[in-house]
């Protein structure tokens, strides 16, 4: 399987094509509704956001509380829809990888071409993806609890290329 | 008048860790009738779709071995509670339940994912959970519990049909239902269908058929025929495990009828994900 390291490199977002399965190394945010509606506002107002987005890879996602001796509690994707009002902005700013579930409106696609890929992550296979993740912390937003912004490093983590930056859709109804 | 029978006395203590028991239960495996279907759909997937499969059947085994939740949505507790009229409760039963998942979440390290509709607070403790309670014959109280992620229940539907509709109308909303919601409803998923009653009883009949086993028999000829004519239906569509395309967007529809007024056809889609979660016990 492909093996992609974060951030992606202008190569990877010009050939990650569509329906291809590759696993993901390196560091992204999580970050999910809540969370978004916050980092929108500061961007509207020029305020500092707690991370750079320049080349950055959000995961939508809220995992469980950690138990004993896990890095982070179970962690599968939450659905991407809800927060596509906010991506645009985001990719304007730099936002280059996103990994989440379902359907994105034509206004992301739009924003994502030449600029950023969206992979999915299988829904419900949490301890699965969670298992991938080695090295986690709250780094904002931490009264949002489950959706607080962490900054996690992935090794090895499964993901289907669901949108890539030609606009190319693996997610019915498939063209 | 006469003198009463024998009343059993059930602490609400007993309620409590009951509830907080099969909360941790519901949401640290899957049951064996929806692996049973994974597995069946699996074999018969290519590409992407028998890949998310591989991946949701694998996750589901190191759940189990950790005992942790398959899901990071560990829902919002819907509790199904048969009372026996000859059992009475000591204590509030109410408190009893809401106690009982309360401490589920906090002990097995689940999500907490109530909070108020409005002002959205986090309530903390994932309280006060969805309580449906019957009274019924004996001295038993039976408990189920199934914890429901949002990404399926927000994908979930209700028709207000005209008696006109009939037959094609019920097979049309569960269709539309599906083709409007399952890609975001981490497909396959599960169709649970109320036929009848009122706006709120077609809606928790609904959700009572996600009890039932995938591949359970429905109570008439007539529900069975339009069980499988509306899942031939829904797996036309295509939209296949976490819309990736293929032959499995439902492993199963559920339905259940029950009579309603002349002057309407209450028809609710319950959506749920391929987390398919629930435990059951009697107490
Ligand atoms: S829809 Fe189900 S499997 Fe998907 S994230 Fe929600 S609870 Fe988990």
């Amino acid at each position: 399987m492909k093996q992609i390291q974060l951030p992606l490199s202008a190569r990877d977002i010009a050939i990650l094509h569509a329906g291809e399965t590759v696993t993901l190394y390196g560091e992204a945010v999580i970050a999910r509704d809540a969370a978004h509606k916050r980092l929108y506002a500061m961007l509207q107002t020029g305020a500092d956001l707690p991370f750079s987005l320049s080349g950055a890879c959000i995961y939508y996602a809220g995992p469980c509380p950690a138990a004993p001796g896990e890095v982070i509690g179970p962690c599968g994707p939450t659905t991407s829809g809800r927060v596509d009002a906010y991506t645009p902005a985001l990719i304007e700013a730099g936002l280059s990888a996103m990994i989440g579930k379902g359907a994105r409106a034509p206004e992301v696609v739009h924003a994502m071409r030449g600029r950023a890929v969206y992979f999915a992550a299988t829904g419900g296979a949490a301890i699965l993806l969670s298992s991938h993740i080695v090295a986690a912390e709250v780094i904002a937003f931490a009264d949002l609890e489950a959706e607080a912004v962490r900054r996690v490093t992935l090794a090895g983590m499964p993901v289907i290329v669901a949108i890539d930056a030609q606009g190319n859709s693996a997610l019915w109804p498939i063209a | 008048m006469k003198t009463m029978g024998a009343i059993r006395i059930l602490p609400a203590s007993k309620v409590a860790e009951t509830v907080c028991g099969l909360v941790i239960d519901a949401v640290c495996r899957l049951p064996d009738d929806v692996l049973f279907a994974l597995h069946a759909a699996k074999d018969i997937e290519t590409g992407a779709a028998h890949a998310v499969l591989a991946q949701i059947i694998e996750n589901e085994a190191l759940a189990r071995a950790a005992r942790r939740p398959c899901c990071q949505d560990t829902g919002l507790a819907v509790v199904f509670i048969d009372i026996g009229q000859d059992v009475h409760v000591d204590g509030s039963l109410i408190d009893a339940v809401n106690l009982g998942v309360a401490e589920a979440y906090r002990k097995a390290y689940l999500r907490k994912s109530v909070l108020s509709a409005i002002a959205r607070e986090n309530t903390g403790d994932n309280t006060p959970a969805i309580l449906h309670m019957r009274m019924v014959p004996g001295d038993r109280v039976s408990i189920h519990v199934t914890p429901k992620g949002f990404g399926s229940e927000n994908m979930s539907r209700l028709f207000m049909l005209k008696p006109a509709e009939g037959e094609d109308g019920i097979l049309e909303s569960i269709t539309q239902t599906a083709r409007l919601g399952a890609a975001n409803a981490c497909p396959p998923v599960i169709l649970g269908v109320g036929v009848g009653g009122t706006m709120e009883g077609a809606a928790i009949l609904a959700k009572r058929q996600l009890l039932r086993a995938c591949g359970s028999k429905a109570s008439t000829p007539t529900l069975r025929r339009l069980e499988k004519e509306a899942l031939r239906r829904v797996n036309a569509l295509g939209i296949g495990p976490m819309g990736f395309g293929g032959r499995t967007t439902a492993l199963a529809v559920l339905i259940g009828e029950m009579p309603t007024h002349l002057a309407g056809l209450p028809v609710a889609v319950n959506v749920q994900c391929h987390c398919a979660r629930h435990a059951g016990a009697v107490i």
